[in-house]
């Protein structure tokens, strides 16, 4: 079981491009459809879960879904299993990368990357705002954080914090 | 979580340069798995080798891990779900915010150049207008890279 857990989750994380929502089909078919260790419904509650916690939602399922197969042996099999080839495939390419900076080659790619992921970054904000800004309320909410961000040095954990406490007031 | 990892990484501790900064999310966003998770692999790699990559792959997994831990077994009452989620209702808002803001910051810094600007205009467009996969974005970036690079030789070749 724990093997099956850990093989699985290794799975997940060498073909979870994209990561993040990305991620949730892929973790959908495995989990219900494959194995059947959740229920459709309690699928859903899970994704919401990794929602409203923060950390990446891929780990958040593979904690709680070995959690509720095989207790807490098996969240740290499938965690660890998750998160496996993410460790091989990024430090190997780091290594590359670093060891190549110099070259001018890699440094055109990189000229073409840069301004590339600077919009999958604006990009991602605007794909999440049309989904959670539904009213001029949560609008103005959003220009306030981003002056804040902006214009100030304050930390943005601080800034976090601080809408959480007004939403628990305000909502 | 990009803004807290620039903020971090940049601002606070200084491990790397804004360009260094990008360069490190483009790989860490064509690579398979969260993104968070890469990147604390790649600066930990970065900084002190493969175990300056364990140790910052911990440090990433254990928040998450204990949270669902302990909502899994103490937390099932609904009256503290719902405080939680106004919480969350209120820090939305700001997340839309922070990853905004990184995007302004990081572009002032490292578009520079009036094809950049245009490439990563174009790159957004086919984003949200034809929600092409991000991995697809990033090699075609590549591309462009390469064929400038190419280019930009041939000029220097020209006129020497």
């Amino acid at each position: 079981m724990l093997w099956l857990l850990f093989k699985t989750f290794f799975f997940i994380g060498l073909f979870g491009f994209g990561g993040g929502y990305a991620m949730i089909p892929l973790i959908q078919e495995e989990i219900v459809f494959n194995h059947a260790w959740l229920t459709a419904q309690q699928f859903a509650d899970i994704i919401a879960v990794a929602e409203i916690t923060p950390g990446p939602i891929a780990i958040n399922t593979a904690t709680y879904v070995g959690y509720q197969a095989a207790g807490i042996t098996g969240s740290v099999c499938a965690t660890l299993g998750v998160v496996f080839p993410s460790f091989i495939l990024v430090s190997t390419l780091a290594g590359i990368v670093l060891k190549n900076k110099e070259n001018p080659y890699f440094q055109g790619i990189f000229q073409g990357l840069r301004p590339v992921v600077v919009a999958l970054i604006i990009g991602a904000a605007i794909i999440l705002g049309a989904q959670t800004i539904t009213n001029s309320y949560n609008f103005f909410l959003t220009l306030i954080a981003l002056g804040l961000f902006y214009f100030t040095k304050i930390h943005p954990i601080a800034i976090l914090l601080g809408f959480g406490l007004l939403g628990i007031f305000i909502f | 979580m990009i803004p807290l990892i620039q903020q971090e990484v940049v601002t606070n501790h200084n491990w790397m340069s804004e360009e260094d900064f990008v360069d490190m999310l483009a790989v860490t966003q064509s690579a398979p798995g969260p993104v968070a998770v890469n990147a604390a692999v790649f600066i930990g790699y970065k900084l002190g080798g493969l175990t300056g990559a364990i140790v910052a792959l911990s440090g990433t997994i254990i928040p998450s891990f204990a949270i669902i831990l302990f909502l899994a077994t103490f937390l099932s009452a609904q009256s503290n779900y719902n405080y939680l989620n106004r919480f969350f209702e209120g820090v939305r808002p700001a997340v839309v915010a922070l990853i905004l803001g990184v995007g302004l910051k990081t572009g002032r810094k490292v578009i520079s150049s009036f094809c950049g600007f245009l490439l990563g205009t174009i790159a957004l467009v086919l984003l949200l207008v034809l929600h092409l996969h991000p991995f697809l974005l990033i090699m075609l970036g590549a591309l462009a890279g390469m064929l400038h690079h190419h280019l930009l030789k041939k000029e220097t070749k020209e006129v020497p």
